[in-house]
């Protein structure tokens, strides 16, 4: 008869915390960037799935990692904030609560099962001027672990969030144009794909939060209007 | 391996979701009516319409709604956008039937941004009939919800409408349909003025002929209230979406109806 090894938590965490980040390292980024009028979600996306989604009014979501893994987890805000919404009142859905239970869920995966999540997720929220109170934009960033921050201007994740992350601290400034953020993050995801340098229009999905759009802000942007804008 | 916030349902319905995981949400007034409510204090919604013309088709209502004989309210809003391209126009005791409404709408945005996409225009019919249906013991017990629904179609291009009963059955009508109090005079205007070609400025005229008919017949429709500035609601719903007429047009072609209406005093009036 075998005996089991004795193996100290710190191992079991730190293996599992190694076996996340590979799993979300050979996976594409994503970005999230303010811009004058609103928020700004892009990520390589070569596929029709998308990584880029709509939970409410004034909040999107963008995941990187296993695309099954992340996807539930979009649902999940939806069904929350729906939910929310529904029991109080629109205004009522804020970023922060439902990063909070993301922050949960995914410490509860981490602590518990054998698999850890291989997935980064990023909860926006754009501002609205007509609301007293609620006129600042919000981006969290939700890790595999449940460990969760927030962020001012920008937030990456996803496989090359490090060097992204410095193309970005030294370029982005506050109160960018649209068509200027979408070029900043277009040229930080050709970045990311430097190994294989085919960034274009094509396949990058890119969402916007409108602050000035009446009801639900979220607006997908077609691959025209895309290069449009890029002046591809 | 299941992520959850503690909920167990899986799906893209919202309702469900409510059923299954919030179910001390789920609107249910057959179980919370005890037989013998007095239904007169209950507000009702009282005439609405949807035919179709020229662009799409046309969604109407009045504004009133009533408690037995009394006034509830004079500005109440009875045909709703359910999402970019459909309406729902209700009739009823007004607390159920605007939950409905509300219920509906984001029913249809929690499926479009589950599944990524909205679902077609037959399939909310048949979602709200499901709806409609599980508000029977309520209805049983007095508080009927009969909604008109009414979209665009964008796949075959062509305004539609449907009407319900209470127990869920969907009838797609193909050129007009009214319910309410005020219904059937609505309905009877609507039978002579009714022209599938109709312009949008014929068609807005239809509709408030219809109305003003309605509230000439049934008192408890409200019709046009000038003395207030309370105009009834017209919504237009075509391949680019839903527009409500404006309060100034809608007053001036009454004032056109009137004008045509209007008799010298005779038979019996003083000289």
């Amino acid at each position: 008869m075998t005996m089991p090894f004795y193996v100290s938590p710190e191992q079991v965490m730190q293996d599992k915390a190694e076996y996340a980040r590979k799993g979300i390292a050979r996976g594409k980024s994503s970005v999230t960037l303010e811009y004058d009028a609103g928020v700004l979600l892009m990520a390589e996306n070569p596929s029709s799935l998308s990584k880029i989604g709509e939970i409410y009014d004034r909040i999107a979501f963008a995941g990187v990692g296993k695309f099954s893994e992340f996807d539930q987890l979009r649902k999940l805000g939806v069904r929350y904030a729906d939910t929310r919404g529904y029991a109080y009142s629109r205004d009522d859905v804020r970023a922060k609560g439902l990063a909070n239970a993301y922050s949960q869920a995914m410490g509860e995966v981490f602590t518990r099962e054998l698999k850890p999540l291989e997935v980064e997720v990023i909860v926006a929220e754009v501002g609205d001027d007509t609301l007293a109170g609620h006129e600042r934009n919000a981006i969290y960033r939700v890790q595999f672990d449940g460990s969760i921050s927030d962020h001012k201007g920008f937030c990456v994740i996803g496989g090359a969030a490090e060097e992204l992350g410095s193309l970005l601290r030294s370029e982005y400034r506050d109160g960018l144009p649209l068509k200027e953020a979408l070029l900043l993050g277009y040229r930080a995801l050709q970045r990311a794909a430097d190994r294989e340098p085919n960034v274009t229009a094509d396949n990058i999905e890119v969402c916007l939060l409108e602050r000035h759009r009446a009801g639900r802000k979220f607006r997908r942007l077609d691959t025209d209007t895309l290069r449009e804008h890029l002046g591809t | 391996m299941p992520i959850s916030f503690g909920g167990r349902y899986q799906g893209s319905s919202f309702s469900e979701l409510l059923g299954i995981d919030h179910a001390q949400l789920v609107p249910d007034w057959g179980r919370l009516c005890p037989v013998g409510l007095d239904l007169e204090g209950v507000p009702h919604g009282t005439t609405v319409l949807a035919f179709k013309y020229a662009d799409g088709v046309i969604v109407a209502g009045d504004r009133l709604a009533t408690e037995g004989h009394r006034v509830a309210s004079r500005d109440l809003e009875k045909v709703l956008a359910t999402d970019d391209y459909s309406l729902i126009a209700i009739a009823g005791a007004a607390g159920p039937a605007l939950e409905m409404a509300r219920l509906m709408r984001i029913e249809l945005e929690h499926y479009e941004k589950i599944e990524g996409e909205r679902l077609e225009l037959d399939g909310k019919a048949n979602r709200l009939s499901q709806m409609v249906r599980a508000n029977l013991p309520a209805a049983m017990q007095g508080l009927v919800v009969v909604p008109v629904f009414a979209g665009y179609d964008l796949r075959r291009r062509q305004g539609r409408l449907w009407k319900f009963d209470v127990t869920g059955g969907r009838y797609e009508e193909t050129e007009y349909e009214a319910t309410g109090s005020g219904g059937l005079y609505a309905r009877e205007s609507l039978k002579k003025s009714y022209d599938a070609s109709a312009p949008r400025e014929a068609g807005l005229r239809a509709a408030i002929q219809a109305l003003a008919d309605a509230a000439d017949e049934d008192r408890a429709t409200g019709g046009v209230d000038l003395e207030r500035g309370i105009y009834p609601i017209v919504n237009f719903c075509t391949a680019s979406g839903i527009e409500r007429a404006g309060d100034e047009e809608i007053d001036r072609i009454y004032r056109e109806i009137l004008s045509t209406r209007r008799r010298v005093p005779a038979r019996g009036g003083r000289r």
